[in-house]
């Protein structure tokens, strides 16, 4: 099949791929874009690492066909990111030392901030439960769940102290 | 039918490095001309963070700060000799190498800062903030950027050290079995609670909390991470883990690693921790090792509880709800 022109919003900027059908959002990202933040731990929905936000809802890029994001709003860790400094969950992460490894951080923290957009002060069953897609060999999940706790408390403007 | 509770204890002893045919890392150490010292190793970092630690060691040794320092790890290409990352001997094996290395670059940094003082080595020292300078005449004094370049510019040498630590092999007494096969040994205690269904046999743990010598901690917040970390592993190994199918056919068991079974963010148990430093008489600044320890005890303590809260006595992990439920069966008169 021949390739295809697709457009999407990438962190506030059109983007325009040239695409073989069924390639994934991951692929494009990462092998088109250069944009190798959204990580790459097992390409069949499994792990989370691939984790970006498409109109504002946490989805695994592995999984999604270019084609299906053509004119909507995708936003990665790179997007996330300002120029200067850390975002809130960024900061959060850091102060809490929620990572070793950091495979699965980009994931999580695209995961976090979809969670305390749509609920700013998350308990913990809630962030469990929105993490349950999201895979982490190394921390024990604590010290994520901890970060979130913290960034809540950050973007709320209230608690900006570490957790533990 | 009730949800029984109970409190296990485990220690451990834990080695550091292995007795192999001798145990050696080494380290290259170099400054560039911007006055970065960059410092080579085969050893890997894993993510438990080595390449912080031995930065800290190296930016330690050498008298600079610690951004002033990269680290360059894992080309077994291009990189000087190391056995590997295992047996919770890299930030021992490896932090000594590199702190000879550091000493002997230290040496030549310290040469070339002499020789442009006109002063003797002796009389030189580093403020730990990049700055060489004449004992007592801050008036003299240099980035040390600048005394790198001049190195290499006006002089024509290099800022460079090697280094090596070698554990030689133990061989083991005939007569009396002695042996000498580690370094130095890390310890730690670990209390765990649990709560048993004896309708469904599943275990809920309450809490982990644990006690850890470990010697000098180079980076406490990497200490705490490991222990965290290694308590949900141990807790993973104690009731999840498994390769072997177990539930209820062979179909049901995991196909891959995103379906291997361990504990999930709703499954954590309170987990605490206090560390205490004796540091050792052979480690780099008196360090030992934590890491694999820190997946040991809680595994024995949980197995424990669950014996404490249900009387059945499990000698096989995991420990599935079917050996409880089963345990507890063979208790009924
Ligand atoms: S890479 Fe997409 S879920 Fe694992
Ligand atoms: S920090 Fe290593 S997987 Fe999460």
């Amino acid at each position: 099949m021949a390739s295809t022109i697709v457009t999407f919003e990438l962190g506030g900027r059109e983007v325009e791929v040239l695409v073989r059908p069924m390639t994934t959002l991951q692929s494009v990202l990462r092998n088109q874009l250069g944009q190798t933040a959204t990580k790459d731990g097992c390409r069949q929905g499994g792990c989370g690492s691939c984790t970006v936000l498409v109109d504002g809802e946490p989805m695994a890029s592995c999984l999604l066909p270019i084609e299906d994001v053509a004119g909507r709003r995708v936003t990665t860790l790179e997007s996330l990111t300002p120029a200067e400094g850390l975002h809130p969950v960024q900061q959060a992460f850091v102060d809490e030392y929620a990572f070793q490894c950091g495979y699965c951080t980009p994931g999580m923290v695209m995961l976090s901030k979809a969670l305390l957009d749509h609920d700013p002060a998350p308990n913990d069953e809630a962030i469990g439960q929105a993490l349950a897609g999201n895979l982490c060999r190394c921390t024990g999940y604590r010290p994520i769940v901890d970060a979130i706790r913290h960034a809540s408390g950050a973007m709320s403007g209230h608690d900006t102290e570490p957790v533990r | 039918m009730a949800k029984l509770r109970g409190t296990g204890m485990a220690a451990v002893n834990y080695p550091t490095g292995m007795n192999l045919g001798g145990d050696p890392s080494q380290a290259l150490v170099h400054a560039t001309t911007s006055g970065s010292f960059v410092v080579t190793l085969s050893a890997t970092d894993l993510g438990q963070g080595l390449r912080t630690v031995i930065g800290q060691i190296a930016a330690e040794t050498l008298g600079v700060a610690y951004d002033q320092v990269v680290v360059d790890t894992a080309d077994t290409d291009t990189g000087p000799h190391d056995m590997g990352t295992f047996a919770s001997r890299a930030t021992h094996r490896v932090g000594n190498a590199v702190i000879a290395a550091a000493v002997e670059a230290r040496k030549a940094l310290l040469d070339v800062a002499a020789e442009e003082f006109e002063a003797s080595v002796d009389e030189i020292e580093l403020d730990g903030h990049g700055n060489l300078m004449v004992r007592g005449v801050p008036a003299r004094s240099m980035p040390v950027a600048e005394v790198a370049s001049m190195a290499q510019f006006k002089y024509g040498r290099t800022i460079a050290g090697r280094g090596s630590f070698m554990k030689p092999r133990s061989e083991v007494d005939p007569e009396t079995g002695a042996m000498d096969p580690d370094s130095t040994e890390a310890h730690a205690c670990t209390v765990a609670e649990v709560e048993v269904d004896t309708e469904t046999g599943e275990v809920t743990v309450l809490s982990i909390r644990s006690a850890y010598e470990v010697g000098r901690q180079v980076n406490p917040a990497l200490v705490q991470g490991q222990i965290t970390g290694g308590a949900w592993m141990g807790m993973s190994h104690a009731l999840y883990e498994t390769t072997a199918p177990y539930y209820p056919a062979p179909d049901h068991s995991p196909r891959d690693f995103s379906e291997y079974l361990m504990p999930g963010p709703l499954e954590l148990p309170e987990i605490d921790c206090v560390v205490l430093e004796m540091p050792s008489s052979n480690g780099p600044y008196g360090v030992k090792g934590i890491g694999e320890m820190t997946a040991n005890s809680p595994i024995p303590a949980i197995v424990n509880a669950i014996y404490h809260a249900t009387g059945v006595r499990i000698d096989s992990l995991p420990v599935t709800p079917e050996k409880i439920l089963r345990g507890l069966d063979a208790r009924r008169p």
